[in-house]
């Protein structure tokens, strides 16, 4: 069975740490990172990249579309 | 099996969803979590997927939502508190070939243009209306709106909204689902990835009944407002499930290409 492996892309200056991805993720990738952002925010970033299947969810929910989602078949 | 990194994964070619064009590169100004940044999000991609980018007019309100024209990146007017749908109604009039959409919280809609919208969607115009609720006047510091759930608690009703004291919610879209003139009238929400795409698909339909000429369009989007809830926007999100979903279900309240194909066939001839 081919295999899917994803990767998001944030725009850490534009992430307002809102959360919002991080329960939408089915695969439990993204976290909060430990250090803020120009504006002080805890912005979303990859905790568990190998586990990103590039469904796109994140992307989706995200309220300030700083989230870009790539996909590829391994 | 080798194992691939994550660089020659974010590549243009494997590139699967991401920010349209239609959004400026504009720092939203909206609270993180706010449900306006997806709402925002999905007309600018129905509009980029029409293709109607150049034939779009969008009307904004008064409320957080007023600088909508600096985010998505169409032609826009700004009405006067409440009056969005009168300035739509002329807009439509005046170029009956381009898309009018006005875009509206629920302190703006459901309280003092509440005439408006009554009227504009009793007469059937043409436009989409995009009603965002999130139950409290969020731009003005949290006070307690019309669509207010009883028992919420709010900066001007501090022990929560009480029958007696200061009336019941109101459930404007059922309202206007009885009206003659609207074509398709629902109420959704952007909560978890299926509900944006469901939402989504309702916008796009009231977009694209504009072309087909069969009435209002009327989509409510039940929404957070994290701020003004003083709750994170993750909790806002499950208190909505909790609590304005019972009383703002989700779903179509309307739609008249199929409950009434007869009034419907007649409304087009």
């Amino acid at each position: 069975m081919a295999k899917v492996r994803g990767a998001i892309e944030v725009d850490k200056e534009k992430c307002k740490g809102c959360g919002v991805c991080v329960t939408a993720c089915p695969t439990h990738v993204i976290q909060l990172a430990k250090q803020v952002n120009g504006k002080g925010y805890n912005y979303a970033h990859m905790e568990n990249p190998e586990a990103c299947i590039g469904c796109a969810n994140c992307a989706l929910v995200c309220p300030d579309s700083v989230i870009a989602v790539y996909k590829v078949k391994v | 099996m080798s194992e691939i990194q994550i660089q020659d994964i974010i590549k243009k070619e494997n590139f699967v969803y991401g920010k349209t064009k239609i959004l400026t590169d504009n720092v939203m100004h909206y609270c993180p979590g706010c449900s306006h940044g997806v709402t925002h999000k999905l007309v600018a991609e129905v509009i980029e997927e029409l293709d109607i980018q150049e034939k779009t007019i969008g009307v904004s309100p008064v409320g957080c939502s007023v600088l909508a024209y600096n985010y998505i990146d169409i032609d826009w007017q700004q009405a006067a508190h409440g009056r969005a749908p009168a300035l739509a109604t002329a807009t439509k009039r005046l170029m009956p070939d381009h898309y009018v959409f006005t875009y509206q919280g629920d302190g703006d809609l459901a309280s003092i243009g509440a005439a408006e919208i009554l009227h504009a969607c009793n007469r059937g115009e043409n436009i989409t209306v995009i009603f965002v609720n999130n139950a409290i006047y969020g731009m003005t510091g949290g006070q307690m709106a019309p669509t207010t759930l009883i028992g919420m608690p709010t900066a001007t009703s501090p022990y929560g909204r009480q029958a007696a004291l200061h009336g019941y919610p109101l459930k404007i879209t059922e309202l206007i689902a009885q009206l003659p003139g609207v074509a398709y009238v629902t109420r959704q929400s952007v909560h978890t990835p299926a509900a944006v795409r469901k939402a989504k698909k309702a916008i796009k339909k009231g977009f694209e009944n504009q072309a087909r000429k069969i009435g209002t369009s009327f989509i409510e989007i039940v929404s957070t407002c994290s701020s003004g809830w003083k709750i994170s926007p993750v909790e806002s999100n499950r208190w909505m499930e909790e609590h304005m979903f019972k009383f703002y279900p989700l779903g179509d309240l309307k739609d008249a290409e199929k409950d009434n194909e007869e009034d419907y066939r007649k409304f087009i001839e």
